[in-house]
């Protein structure tokens, strides 16, 4: 789950991590009472989950309450890059004097974390590291070890950091590691990290991933949720616990286990057509889960088919079937369903389904063979 | 032979005593697997359906010389469970879990590489390993396997591994072993670690591998083929079309240095003499051509 800017700050600071004083807007009125007891002059920024907030002119410099509420108004339903502003984060303007980039990720292929600093920070740190890689020092850190404080100020040496910066960032290099393990954090990236006029290393931004997966020992997390904003089928799907990324394309994708879901996605597209979703319904193929899965589909107005592309490992194909022929009687299908059953039972499956098939249930023996015959039903390529 | 796991394979089962350990284990001994033991704390002395259960790892291996272990266990014990197993002496630690803190398994993986180099742990979220007729650990249908060889199978994901078995036995292509590797984002053991155990291992003449997007291992599994494999290699990665994934932000891809997608790594696995198919159905055929040139 990544972050809002103004949720990463305030995690940050949980771990000692000095940032600017600032506050939450969803108003323009509510923008200036913030910015009323911040003190100006303040930055007000469009809260988006994407890059590029600055050139698209969500973020602003505002000295008095007027330029707040002239800013406030424009950011506030602003769209950059298709996503719709409805928050705002007012903090103090920092007087900057040098602007730097740390940050903590995990390095899979050397199975370490990778901590990376950079005294060239603020600007498009990929292409630094494109053309310019000496420019960014990096650190493996065994998670067995920990970071040290010795090895924080070295790579902060190493790096180039102005001398009058190094032990601020060494420290706060200490407690970003402790954000980023203790956090359970899949990514803690500041950029900039900022040396201020008056001798403060602080975090000017926050880009923080967290680990879906340890949400177990961070019941806190779940103020987090509810935050994001998701299209009518991805909100309807979500509330019924299922794995779906709706996409443009007019068949709609049932199938077990995220990898078979990617390649029933490709199989439709090398017949010629187009999905219209990603949808894993995992192992628990049971007649909830499909009804659930068939109801989000058929909310899909551009769904012309829809191909379930079920594999029985665990999950049996008999079970799947008749999950499929009582979900049929509580959901109304606007489209009609092809279907391929393969694996333990399918035999049995199929006999179930045998009775129910008709020109708007088909069941194919293949994963070619349904997808060719899923695409022709939704008409062709769209 | 195989690879990992075969006939004299004793297997200790993490967890046997619940509803999941009690399925999968049991289903494994009923596919002829040597399960020897489970480990439950607190329920030493006990059995499942005639195994006999251990309060530890330790015990379960003094009494009954397991030397793999099949770790069913939720995701808040999981990673004590797999070190336990490695400290007992267990070989081989195959971590079927899923939902394991990525934080969990870095530590764990490190401690392993660092405390215990003789414990192989395979996963975790793997659907576990299985060499056709002689031993079966996971959740994989022994039914869709079929024991004889020539071809190694080594997968990144759970259903399109069953599609790989079953594509293969369809056309009357045996597996000597088929291994579930995990989509995890620190799989304990990767592609290059079983590829180089199928170049080594006789019996696989020819081998297939099922990547998926992300990452970078399918690009470096490409090099390590270039280099050492003198067997052929068909290979099929998901997720050509699949939907623009979650980008991690920068940092993420400094260290790849791609971008993860389908397209790269098929490229990366034809230039190093690959056979790549675009889906997993063109895998099978590739390689009943394949095996048609080896006899």
């Amino acid at each position: 789950m990544d972050l809002y800017e103004y949720q990463g700050k305030q995690y940050f600071a949980r771990f000692g991590i000095p940032t600017s004083p600032g506050a939450v807007a969803d108003t323009v009125e509510e923008a200036v009472a913030r910015a009323e007891a911040i003190g100006y002059p303040v930055v007000v920024k469009a809260q988006v989950k994407v890059g590029g907030r600055g050139k698209a002119g969500g973020i602003k410099l505002a000295d008095n309450a007027d330029e707040v509420r002239a800013h406030a108004g424009a950011i506030l339903g602003l769209d950059i890059k298709g996503h719709v502003v409805r928050r705002l984060w007012i903090e103090r303007s920092s007087n900057i004097a040098h602007e730097y980039y740390a940050s903590f990720t995990l390095d899979r292929p050397a199975k370490l974390h990778l901590c990376m600093v950079s005294a060239r920070g603020g600007v498009d740190i990929e292409e630094v590291a494109e053309t310019e890689p000496e420019a960014i020092a990096r650190l493996h850190v065994d998670p067995v070890d920990g970071l040290s404080a010795t090895a924080a100020s070295a790579i902060v040496a190493e790096a180039g950091l102005h001398a009058e910066a190094r032990q601020q960032a060494a420290e706060l290099l200490v407690n970003l590691y402790r954000c980023y393990t203790e956090g359970d954090c899949d990514l803690a990236e500041i950029n900039p990290l900022i040396l201020t006029t008056d001798g403060r290393v602080h975090a000017l931004d926050a880009k923080v991933t967290l680990d879906d997966n340890a949400a177990f020992r961070h019941p806190d997390w779940e103020e987090y949720a509810g935050t994001d904003t998701y299209d009518e089928r991805e909100q309807l799907a979500r509330e019924r616990g299922l794995n779906y990324i709706g996409l443009s394309g007019s068949v709609g994708i049932i199938a077990n286990g995220a990898g078979l879901a990617m390649s029933t996605l490709d199989v439709v597209n090398q017949a010629g057509g187009s999905a219209a979703n990603f949808l894993d319904i995992g192992g628990g193929a049971n007649a909830d889960v499909m009804a659930a899965a068939l109801e989000v589909i058929n909310t899909d107005q551009a769904v012309r088919s829809i191909l379930v592309n079920v594999f029985g490992g665990i999950t049996r194909c008999d079970e799947v079937a008749r999950g499929i022929v009582e979900a049929l009687e509580r959901v109304d299908l606007r489209s009609p369903i092809v279907l391929r059953l393969d694996g333990t039972n399918a035999e049995a499956g199929r006999e179930i389904l045998t009775e129910h098939e008709s020109d708007r249930l088909i069941v194919e023996k293949t994963m070619l063979g349904a997808a060719a015959r899923a695409v022709a039903l939704a008409g062709g390529k769209t | 032979m195989s690879i990992f796991v075969d006939e004299k394979t004793k297997v200790v089962v993490q967890g046997l005593t619940g509803g999941q350990g009690r399925f999968h284990g049991l289903r494994n001994r009923d596919y002829g697997t040597q399960v020897v033991a489970g480990v439950t704390p607190g329920k030493g002395g006990t059995d499942v359906d005639g195994v006999p259960v251990f309060d530890t790892v330790a015990d379960a291996v003094a009494a009954t010389g397991a030397d793999a272990s099949f770790v069913v266990v939720p995701p808040k014990g999981a990673p004590k469970a797999i070190v336990e197993a490695a400290a007992a002496g267990i070989a081989f630690v195959v971590c079927i879990t899923e939902g394991i803190p990525a934080q969990d398994e870095a530590l764990f993986y490190n401690t392993l590489r660092r405390d215990y180099p003789g414990t192989r742990l395979l996963g975790p979220n793997c659907p576990g390993v299985i060499s056709p007729g002689k031993c079966n650990i996971g959740i994989t249908s022994g039914a869709i396997a079929m024991a004889g060889g020539p071809v190694g199978i080594v997968s990144r994901s759970g259903t399109l591994t069953y599609q790989a078995l079953h594509e293969l036995s369809q056309q009357g292509v045996g597996q000597t072993t088929c291994v579930g590797i995990g989509g995890d984002p620190v799989p304990g053991t990767n592609f290059i670690d079983c590829l180089a155990e199928f170049e080594r291992d006789p019996d696989t003449k020819a081998v297939m591998m099922i990547g998926e997007i992300g990452g970078s291992e399918e690009e470096r599994a490409a090099q390590f083929i270039a280099a050492h494999m003198t067997k052929p290699v068909v290979a099929y990665v998901a997720g050509v079309t699949a939907p623009p994934g979650r980008k991690m932000g920068h940092a993420g891809a400094i260290i790849s240095g791609s971008h993860g997608t389908a397209q790269a790594k098929m490229e990366a696995l034809a230039e190093a003499g690959v056979t790549v198919a675009k889906n997993p159905t063109e895998a099978g055929e590739r390689m009943v051509e394949v095996v048609k040139h080896l006899a």
